[in-house]
C-alpha cells in the first residue's frame, strides 16, 4: 500500500451531451425507467406525506434523479453501496422495490428497516447496501473502509457513496478522502453539488469548488452536467473501471440542482426563483426522454408507455405498502445486538455488460 | 500456561487470534512499524505484514468508520486508540454509526476498539480518562475491562470473535504491573460474565479494571471477610453475579477509577436499589474519582484517584454500618 502522487490529475469536465458508448437500446430505455421510477415514487411518497401517513419528514431528490439511476447503472453484482437521501434511483437498481420504500417512510413492518429507521436512512443489506446516517457524511468512511477490505482481500470490487457538497465541508470528509488517496482504494466518490446545504448556497460552503481537492488527495476530479444520465454513467464507469484495475479513487462533482426544498417542511423562500425556472428546463427526465427520441430512434409513443408502466407500478407498489402492517411494538427491544455475523448479499446489477460476462 | 503480563496476554489474544483468522487485522495510530504507544503490537508488522498492522493517518473517526465498513464486509477489524481519551475524535462513527447499524439495518458489525485508558503516571486531563461510562449510554455496544493478565487474553479473543463492536477498556496502570499466568492458545472468556474473586459474608466489592487489585490489597490488609466480584464486561451487565452477591452480603461497595456522576457505580447502586433493597444492611456505597478532569501535577492526581487508603477507609466504614 506505498503512497504514490500522481502527477497531472486535475478537474476536468465531461463533455456536455456525452453518448456512452457501452449502453445498448435496452439499457438506456432501462436508465429512463429508474429515473422515472424515483420520481414516481418520490411523488407518490409525498402525497402520502401529505396525507398524514408519513410519521416525521419527508426528503426526496427531485431533479437529481440522472445522479443515482446512471452511476449506480454502473456496478457488478459483488460491488457495495452506501446511498444516501436523494439516491432513491440507486436502491431501484440495485434491487429494492418502490412498496419497500413507501412502506419505510410509512414506517410499517414491510419497509426495508421494518420500521427500525425512517424516510431514506435504508439499505437492504441482502443487496449489498449499508444504510446511512443522518451525520454527513459519515458514510464516505464507511465506504473506503468496504473498498480496504477489496483491497486487502485483492478482489476486483468496488465501493461507491455519495454525498451533497454540505459534506465536503466536514473533516470525515477529508479523512475519507485522504485515507483513500494513500492507499490508492476501490471506491468511488460521487458529489452532488445541488447548490445548497438546507439552506446555505455554495458561496458559503466553500472558497474553491470541492472537485479540485481531489489532487491534493492524488486521484483525480471529474465534473460532469448531474442532470445529463449517460455523462454521469460515463464518469461512473470510467471510475469504477479504474477502481476494480487497481488505479484508486475517483472523486465525481455533478453539477445539478435540489429542486424541492431540503424536507417537505423546507419552502425554499432563499432559492431564487429563476433559478428554480433555468434548472426546470434541464429536467433531467424531460431531456433524457427527448434525447432518446432524437437521437436514439425511440418512438414517442415507448417514452408514454415506460411512463404509463412506471404509473402502474408505483401506483401498485403504493397499495402494497398501505396493506403493510405498522411494526409489532413488543418487538422494539430486540436485535440491538447481533447473535451472528451475516455477510452483506449482492445487489441486481441491470447493465448488459454484467449479463454478457 | 505461561506467566506474562497483562500487556503481553493482550498481544498474545491479538497474535493468537490473527494467526488463526486471515480476516482479523489491525489499524490504528503507530501500531505497525513502532509497534504502537505502549508496545502492543510490537513485532506484529513483521509476522503478519503492513497491511494487517496498518498505520493510519491522525484520523480516529476514519479509524473507527473504515474498520465499519472492513468488518460489514466480513473482515475482523482491531482499532487501536493511542489512549482511550482520543475516542472523542471518532465519537461519530462509533456510536452514529456502529452502535446503531444491527438495530437499525440489521448489519452485523464485528469489531473490536481497544483503548488504553487509566491515570496514575501524570498523563493529564487527555491521556488518563476512564471513558466506559461514555459508552454505556450508546446502545449496541459491548464493553469490556480486563483486571487480570488471563482475562485481558480471553476477553480481548472473545472480543474480536463477537458479532458486535466491543471497547475493550485496556488499564494502562495494569499493563506491566498485572501478571498471570495465562492459558497458552486458544482461550476465551465469555463476554457478560462476572467473576467472583474472593467468596466472602460481611460486604462485597463490585470492582474492575485497576480496581481490582486494589480491593483484594485492601480486604488483605483489613483482614475482613469480604467478596470481591471482578465485573469483567459492563455491558452486557453480569445482572445475576452482582445481585446475588448483593443479597447474600448485604452491603455492597462500587468501586472504580472513573468518575462518580452516572458512573457504573451509579448504575449499580441503581440496580441493587431496584432489586435487591429487602436485602441490603446498609446504603449503597462508591468510591470513584470526583467529577474533576484528571489534573497533571503527581500530588494533584493522587488526591484525584481512588487510592488504597481511600478504599480502606470506605469499606472500614460500611462494615461498620
Amino acid at each position: 500500500m506505498a503512497t504514490r502522487i500522481q502527477e497531472g490529475l486535475t478537474a476536468r469536465e465531461i463533455a456536455p451531451q456525452t453518448r456512452s458508448e457501452h449502453l445498448t437500446r435496452d439499457d438506456r430505455a432501462l436508465l429512463l425507467r429508474y429515473m422515472m421510477l424515483m420520481r414516481g415514487s418520490e411523488e407518490r411518497a409525498l402525497t402520502l406525506y401529505r396525507q398524514g401517513k408519513v410519521p416525521g419528514s419527508f426528503y426526496d431528490g427531485r431533479g437529481q434523479e440522472a445522479i443515482s439511476a446512471g452511476s449506480a447503472y454502473v456496478l457488478a453484482p459483488r460491488d457495495r453501496m452506501c446511498i444516501l437521501h436523494r439516491d432513491l434511483a440507486a436502491h431501484f437498481v440495485r434491487g429494492v422495490t418502490p412498496d419497500r420504500y413507501l412502506a419505510n417512510y410509512m414506517g410499517r413492518a414491510g419497509g426495508v428497516t421494518g420500521g427500525r429507521d425512517g424516510n431514506m436512512h435504508f439499505g437492504d443489506r441482502r443487496l449489498g447496501c449499508v444504510g446511512m446516517v443522518s451525520m454527513l457524511p459519515d458514510m464516505a468512511e464507511v465506504a473506503t473502509g468496504i473498498a480496504l477490505a477489496f483491497k486487502m482481500r485483492r478482489e476486483p470490487r468496488v465501493a461507491m457513496t455519495y454525498f451533497g457538497e454540505g459534506s465536503t465541508a466536514n473533516g470525515q470528509w477529508h479523512e475519507a478522502m485522504n485515507f483513500a488517496g494513500i492507499h490508492r482504494l476501490p471506491v468511488v466518490f460521487v458529489l452532488e453539488n445541488n447548490k445548497f446545504a438546507y439552506s446555505t448556497p455554495n458561496e458559503l460552503e466553500f472558497a474553491i469548488d470541492p472537485v479540485r481537492r481531489a489532487e491534493g488527495y492524488g486521484f483525480p476530479g471529474v465534473e460532469v452536467d448531474g442532470n445529463d444520465v449517460e455523462a454521469v454513467f460515463e464518469a461512473a464507469r470510467v471510475a469504477a473501471d479504474r477502481a476494480r484495475e487497481g488505479g484508486g479513487p475517483t472523486l465525481i462533482e455533478c453539477h445539478t440542482m435540489r429542486m424541492h426544498g431540503h424536507g417537505a417542511h423546507d419552502d425554499m423562500s432563499y432559492v431564487p426563483p429563476e433559478m428554480l425556472e433555468e434548472w426546470e428546463r434541464r429536467d433531467p427526465i424531460d431531456a433524457y426522454a427527448a434525447r432518446l427520441v432524437a437521437r436514439e430512434g425511440f418512438g414517442q409513443d415507448e417514452i408514454e408507455a415506460l411512463r404509463e408502466s412506471v404509473r402502474t407500478q408505483v401506483e401498485e407498489c403504493a397499495q402494497r405498502a398501505l396493506e403493510s402492517p405498522l411494526p409489532d411494538p413488543d418487538t422494539a427491544l430486540d436485535g440491538v445486538f447481533a447473535d451472528e455475523f451475516e455477510p452483506l448479499g449482492d445487489g441486481q446489477a441491470p447493465w448488459s455488460r454484467w449479463a454478457a460476462s | 500456561m505461561s506467566e506474562m503480563t497483562y500487556l503481553e496476554a493482550i498481544s498474545d489474544g491479538l497474535r493468537t487470534e490473527m494467526r488463526r483468522d486471515e480476516s482479523v487485522f489491525c489499524l490504528g495510530e503507530d501500531i505497525g512499524a513502532f509497534g504502537g504507544a505502549f508496545k502492543v503490537t510490537a513485532g506484529f508488522q513483521e509476522e503478519f505484514g503492513a497491511d494487517r498492522v496498518l498505520d493510519t493517518p491522525l484520523a480516529e473517526n476514519l479509524i473507527i468508520g473504515a474498520a465499519v465498513g472492513a468488518a460489514v464486509e466480513g473482515m475482523r477489524p482491531v482499532c487501536e486508540m493511542q489512549f482511550a481519551d482520543f475516542i472523542a475524535c471518532g465519537f461519530d462513527q462509533l456510536v452514529n454509526v456502529a452502535a446503531k447499524l444491527h438495530y437499525r439495518q440489521g448489519v452485523a458489525v464485528p469489531m473490536v476498539v481497544r483503548l488504553p485508558s487509566g491515570g496514575g503516571f501524570s498523563g493529564g486531563p487527555f491521556h488518563s480518562q476512564n471513558p466506559e461510562a461514555w459508552f454505556l449510554q450508546a446502545p449496541g455496544l459491548k464493553v469490556v475491562a480486563p483486571a487480570t493478565a488471563a482475562d485481558a487474553k480471553g476477553l480481548l479473543v472473545s472480543a474480536i470473535r463477537d458479532p458486535n463492536p466491543v471497547m475493550f477498556l485496556e488499564h494502562k496502570h495494569l499493563y506491566r504491573r498485572e501478571r498471570g499466568e495465562v492459558p497458552d492458545d486458544d482461550h476465551t472468556v465469555p463476554i457478560g460474565e462476572a467473576h467472583v474473586v474472593r467468596e466472602g459474608e460481611e460486604m462485597t466489592i463490585l470492582a474492575y479494571g485497576s480496581t481490582v487489585s486494589l480491593a483484594q490489597q485492601a480486604v488483605e490488609e483489613l483482614g475482613e471477610d469480604v467478596e470481591i466480584v471482578d465485573l469483567r464486561t459492563l455491558c452486557p451487565l453480569d445482572r445475576g453475579t452482582v445481585l446475588a452477591s448483593a443479597r447474600k452480603t448485604g452491603k455492597v461497595l462500587v468501586a472504580h477509577e472513573a468518575t462518580r456522576s452516572c458512573g457504573v457505580g451509579a448504575e449499580l447502586s441503581a440496580l441493587i436499589a431496584e432489586e435487591a433493597f429487602e436485602d441490603l444492611d446498609a446504603p449503597v456505597r462508591r468510591l470513584t474519582a470526583p467529577d474533576v478532569p484528571i489534573p497533571f501535577s503527581p500530588p494533584l492526581e493522587q488526591r484525584v484517584l481512588p487510592g488504597l487508603e481511600d478504599m480502606k477507609e470506605v469499606a472500614r466504614e460500611l462494615l461498620a454500618y
